[in-house]
């Protein structure tokens, strides 16, 4: 009966904002655009608006930092920037909470127990660096420098690979490519002869047809995209969603494919054997820039609709009709080449196929398709040359992988480590990336790690991952240090700069010193012969005519402008095998693999079980923003999306906890069911980033179930070596 | 089928409101009881049985001024922002029950001190002689003392009134939206006060007579409770559901054991024994009584919170 | 006169919540209450799903019964706007404002004093958009006058097919959204 005291006791213990960020002091550095006479060791009064770039992910929106009475307030988009449009996602504006978030690392740590048992002693800058120097120059004397590893995610690592450069590793990757877009970048360049890139090419805004297979836009917050996403539903463009689970972005749709998952493949195939079947697709373009055509008609000629309803559960009529409003907006019409691609490990095809029905389209270089990208030319550092490392990198060994270009293999740097084929790797330099849930089957993660003899993890919170490492370096987050000019490809190039907005309150140190202390400590100083890194700043912002002090009053400059679209007269350029748009692959022929995408039937999930699916969620990135308190507040644990009728049929409550169980035996942490009619029977849904086990990452401990501790199985891309981690299947075992 | 989510999760918000705790609920029992005790003394008064030796008139005042702060101290603890409940002194908010309520309250106090000053305690009259003059001239108007005993059965109603109309007039819970929640609140502070009246009255013929009138409350509560969940279930959805909160809902157990079973039902029975002198009285009923009286008003506070216009399924 | 008031584009908003973290941090809201949310409302049996995302927050009732029921007048009209408001020195702490919202979108702050959405009247007064508006990165809050004919929060209720929540409490909302 009693509702009134339930919640009673619950008094909110936990300090305001105010308090937390009271250990405020600013230094000389704290300079912002709107200059203000500082007294060491005093708070400046008023509003300071310091500019620079956001962190919370990896789309680097331009923002705006505002002190009130020298105490962190909030953070607006810059309205110069044109990646935000003086708008930040959710993440973004709730930035200020990293720099108050209690967890975060406060001092260096060096392991004093076993690995993974998060035992560590405090020690200094100077000891945690020396350690790490010893290892690393050893490791190099007796393996080579190739023996050491470093998996770097985001901006703030460019200084760490410009020392493993110096230090001569060829081994420098992150997971953003083989478990999230490579197998994009990979089928767009087989095609097009140029990678999507990030920020996407996608000119979603003008788009009057916007095609979403599994992207959810919305849910997915990288900024610029769900902002033209809006403007493109406002002005009523078609978009047409193809998704197993009734995403946001679905709610929006003219069309909403409710997709057999792992079948997305033969869905493409059908589109296009309506289009081209019926001649709908651009011929113009076909005829000038296309090559293999004939053979790729030929090909796609089996496909058809009846034959893909079988293996997708769409309806024929509605297969033909979504591809008439296709052909309908063409050359306007957009297939978006989604961005975690890693599902079923036929991904590379499957994006080729998404770049050919695009081609189909007409939509290179045209407004409201693929927009041809330009960026702020700002030279690099001139640097003395690197050594030219002795051997290939360790993460494709005999090219396993014929078409893993321009990026390094995450998942291969461990199966290297593992097998030590084709070397022996010795260390890992882990910066601000929690391998453990970015990689796919966790426990050869750890088995890996166990065959290190330096590990060393550089982030502003203990991830899981740092409770494995042998050094842990405290950074300083985004707002408190300078990170590499942002030139990001863009719809317009411009340079974007993060500087400091407030001290840290600890002994956290930006990467820049952290990489330049190191390097001195390697005998590699000549390779960081800048004083600090605004000297760096400057030197590379002055040789493009600009200038630190501009840059730190503006945030953003932007270069002068171009044309994103072709014109009447421009002739495209492709850069592949045969300079044109590559309908048939001669290289993929080649290399034995299928000229043209054929569909694979995926595994079917046994009786009982679902397949399990993730994504992302709009206040949270990865597992590194759980401990922020404005985002976990909003989003401290996941949901499991499950069919509200199996729930039924399973005697399932909305709101009750459940743990998941996979093929191989793997049990999960407890998970909240959301019972809905939004997704279908045959799967299940979560979102990524949950489910920590990492004690000293206090706030997000075992808050939610991960799915990557479910992810035991993956299936290689024998393309490019993408980990397609979409393949597992759970049932569901209910708490006792 | 409709899915309802929300993000919002505010302490003592969601899932449910949950705002008022013990403190108002107790408040409203005892401010029930004063009520129904004034009317009683009012009436007593009214009726010239101060001249009786053992009236319940002369010691009700007192209990009534007792409970009364008890209440009142309950409703001070309530408040969220102690310091500054002096604010509800600088204004009065016309449309505004509580604002009313706290002016009503001040008025009743020196209503209750005429009241005890027709039989001051020794100590009164030892440390001030003048409440002894004060006394006599009382009594020997036994007009005016009619009078007071109006204005003290008035301002008893208006209490019990008002313990009702600061719920309802709250329309955002469907369970306090009812127009007759003020009945069912002053009958129930009757009800309560006869009890308590026939536990303490000294004087036999008063004792017999509480018991009548407090069966006859007891009938009458029966009614307005009927009418009350009638009225809810034939109004509004929402107020359907509000009612099914008594009836079958989380409420359910409570409502029929406590304020129907042992609040009503049964003590009417054994009263009806007791007045027809089958059985002898007891305290037990009226004390079963009393404590229904108080279960209604917890069961009341926390099932209007509970209802809601959306039936949310908070995450 | 004037009546502000909210048009809320129910097609365009994705839910992402930035509306509520700009609120907290812009009006530093103690940490674990919001005054505004997000309210999604799905219909119908899969795959034929009709979903609607809402942000809400106070409504700024013409007729708002925190305002009648408050004992102390704390709760008041602003004189701009006829925007809600709770004047901390009056408030008692008393919760009837809690109980008499249909929307329960107050709250008691930790001090004391019951808080809620102001639509950032310090910021409208500097002729700004409330915070959860200029933040929005759908554009789908639009601020406005409902006095003024000619605002853009007219032309959209003309324009477009509207509802309210929970008319039926009678309180007049000045919240609209488009469906």
């Amino acid at each position: 009966m009693n509702s009134l005291s339930r919640r009673r006791f619950l008094k909110i213990t936990g300090a305001t904002f105010g308090a937390a960020v009271a250990v405020t002091s600013l230094s000389e550095v704290v300079k912002g655009a709107e200059k203000v006479e500082i007294e060491s060791g005093k708070k400046v009064k008023g509003i300071q608006k310091i500019p620079t770039y956001c962190d919370l992910c990896f789309w680097k929106c331009g923002a705006i930092a505002y002190l009130k009475d020298g105490e962190l307030w909030k953070i607006e988009g810059n309205p110069k920037d044109p990646l935000s449009n003086g708008r930040l996602c959710p993440r973004g504006t709730g930035g200020i909470g990293v720099y108050s978030d209690s967890d975060r690392l406060k001092a260096p740590l060096i392991r004093k127990g076993e690995r993974g048992k998060e035992e560590f002693v405090q020690v200094t800058w100077d000891e945690a660096l020396d350690y790490i120097a010893e290892k690393m120059k050893k490791n190099k004397s007796e393996f080579g420098p190739e023996s050491m590893v470093l998996f770097s995610h985001g901006i703030g690592g460019n200084f760490l690979q410009h020392l493993f450069n110096a230090y001569g590793s060829p081994n420098i990757t992150a997971p953003s490519f083989t478990q999230c877009r490579g197998p994009r970048e990979v089928g767009f360049e087989l095609t097009f002869g140029d990678v999507v890139g990030s920020p996407e090419r996608t000119d979603i805004q003008n788009a009057k047809c916007l095609v979403l297979i599994g992207s959810h836009l919305g849910e997915n917050m990288h900024n610029t995209q769900v902002q033209e996403f809006a403007e493109a539903v406002e002005k009523g463009a078609t978009i047409i969603t193809v998704d197993p689970r009734f995403s946001v972005a679905a709610s929006k749709s003219k069309y909403y494919l409710p997709i057999k998952p792992g079948t997305d493949l033969a869905l493409i195939l059908a589109w296009m054997n309506v289009i081209v079947s019926e001649k709908l697709y651009d011929k113009e373009f076909v005829e000038n820039y296309g090559f293999g055509f004939d053979q790729f008609a030929y090909e796609i000629s089996q496909y058809t609709p009846e034959w893909a309803y079988i293996e997708t559960s769409i309806e024929p009529d509605i297969i033909r009709e979504t591809a008439y409003e296709m052909a309908r907006y063409k050359p306007a019409t957009l297939i978006h080449p989604g961005r975690h691609t890693t599902w079923y490990g036929d991904d590379t095809q499957r994006s080729r196929a998404i770049a050919l029905l695009n081609a189909l389209m007409g939509n290179w270089g045209k407004k409201g398709g693929f927009y041809i990208p330009y960026n702020y030319s700002i030279p690099k550092y001139p640097y003395p040359a690197y050594p030219k490392p002795l051997r290939e990198a360790a993460d494709n060994p005999n090219r396993k992988y014929p078409f893993a270009e321009g990026e390094k293999s995450s998942s291969g740097m461990r199966d290297a480590t593992l097998t030590e084929n084709p070397y022996s790797i010795k260390g890992w330099f882990i910066y601000a990336t929690n391998l453990l849930q970015a990689l796919p089957n966790m426990q050869e993660t750890i088995d890996a790690i166990q065959k290190l003899d330096l590990m060393v993890v550089v982030d502003v919170v203990p991830s899981e991952i740092a409770g494995y490492a042998d050094v842990v370096l405290p950074e300083s987050v985004y707002l408190e240090r300078y990170d590499d000019l942002n030139t990001s490809s863009f719809k317009e190039g411009f340079v974007g700069l993060r500087q400091p907005v407030i001290d840290s309150p600890n002994d956290q140190k930006p990467n820049w010193w952290i990489a330049k202390q190191l390097a001195n400590k390697l005998s590699l100083g000549k390779y960081f012969p800048w004083k600090n890194v605004e000297e760096y700043l400057d030197t590379r912002l002055k040789s493009a005519g600009l200038s630190l002090a501009e840059l730190k009053e503006k945030g953003i400059i932007k270069a002068p402008q171009q044309h994103i679209y072709y014109g009447e007269n421009d002739v495209p350029e492709f850069y592949t095998q045969s300079g044109k748009v590559e309908f048939y692959s001669i290289p993929l022929k080649d290399a034995g693999f299928d000229p043209v995408p054929k569909y694979t039937k995926p595994e079917e999930p046994p009786a009982g079980y679902f397949r399990l699916l993730f994504g992302r969620a709009p206040v949270h990135t990865f597992s590194k923003t759980l401990s922020n308190r404005f985002l976990s507040d909003l989003m401290s644990e996941n949901e499991l999306w499950l069919n509200s009728d199996i729930a039924k049929r399973l005697g399932i409550n909305n709101g009750e906890y459940v743990k998941l169980k996979n093929q191989d035996g793997v049990i999960s942490n407890k998970i909240k069911v959301k019972a809905t009619e939004r997704i279908r029977t045959d799967c299940v849904y979560m979102v990524h980033g949950f489910g920590q086990k990492a004690k000293m990452y206090r706030q997000t401990f075992n808050k939610g179930a991960s799915d990557a501790q479910l992810v035991t199985k993956y299936k290689v891309d024998p393309l490019m070596g993408g980990t397609g981690m979409n393949v597992n299947f759970v049932t569901i075992v209910l708490e006792a | 089928m409709n899915e309802i989510t929300s993000t919002r999760n505010n302490y003592t918000i969601d899932p449910t409101l949950s705002v008022w705790g013990w403190e108002i609920p107790v408040y409203l029992f005892l401010g029930g009881m004063v009520a129904g005790m004034m009317l009683i003394s009012g009436y007593f008064l009214f009726k010239g049985r101060q001249t009786e030796k053992n009236c319940s008139c002369f010691y009700l005042p007192y209990m009534s001024v007792i409970l009364l702060s008890i209440g009142m101290f309950a409703l001070f603890l309530d408040l969220e922002h102690k310091l500054y409940v002096w604010r509800l002194y600088t204004t009065f908010q016309i449309t505004s029950a509580m604002s009313w309520g706290s002016w009503i309250l001040v008025l009743v106090y020196p209503i209750l001190l005429v009241n005890i000053l027709i039989k001051p305690p020794k100590f009164l009259e030892e440390k001030f002689p003048q409440v002894i003059n004060w006394k006599k001239y009382l009594l020997e108007k036994p007009i005016l003392l009619k009078n007071i005993g109006i204005i003290t059965m008035f301002f008893g109603a208006g209490i019990g009134l008002y313990t009702g109309v600061l719920l309802s007039s709250l329309g955002a819970r469907p369970l306090w939206s009812s127009a007759i929640l003020w009945l069912l609140f002053l009958v129930s502070g009757l009800s309560g006060a006869a009890a308590f009246v026939h536990v303490i009255a000294k004087d036999v013929y008063e004792r017999e007579l509480l018991a009548k009138a407090d069966n006859a409350f007891l009938i009458i509560e029966l009614f307005v409770i009927a009418l009350f969940i009638i009225g809810l279930k034939t109004a509004t959805e929402v107020q359907a559901q509000a009612a099914d909160l008594l009836l079958t809902g989380e409420f359910a157990p409570s409502f029929w054991v406590f304020v129907i079973s042992i609040g009503i039902i049964i003590p009417l029975i054994i009263q009806l024994l007791a007045v027809n002198h089958k059985v002898k009285h007891t305290a037990l009923a009226p004390l079963m009584v009393i404590v229904g009286g108080l279960i209604l008003r917890f069961i009341i506070v926390s099932a209007g919170q509970y209802s809601h216009w959306f039936n949310s399924n908070f995450h | 006169m004037a009546r502000y008031g909210m048009v809320i584009d129910t097609k365009k908003c994705v839910g992402c919540q930035d509306c509520v973290i700009a609120c907290q941090a812009e009006n530093n809201v103690p940490q674990g209450f919001c005054r505004d949310w997000i309210t999604t409302e799905s219909t119908g049996k899969f795959p034929s799903i009709s979903l609607e995302i809402r942000t809400e927050r106070c409504n700024h009732c013409t007729d708002a019964p925190c305002v009648s029921c408050c004992p102390t007048g704390a709760s008041h009209y602003h004189d701009i706007g006829g925007v809600v408001l709770v004047n901390h020195d009056e408030c008692i702490g008393c919760k009837a404002c809690i109980a008499s919202c249909p929307y329960d979108a107050r709250y008691v702050h930790p001090e004391g004093y019951v808080d809620k959405c102001t639509f950032c009247i310090h910021r409208v007064e500097k002729g700004l958009n409330p915070a959860c508006v200029s933040v929005c990165p759908t554009h789908c809050m639009y601020f406005g006058d409902f006095d003024d004919p000619g605002s853009q929060v007219n032309e959209l209720l003309q324009s477009r097919k509207y509802h309210s929540l929970i008319p039926e409490a009678g309180t007049k909302p000045n919240i609209f959204y488009l469906i």
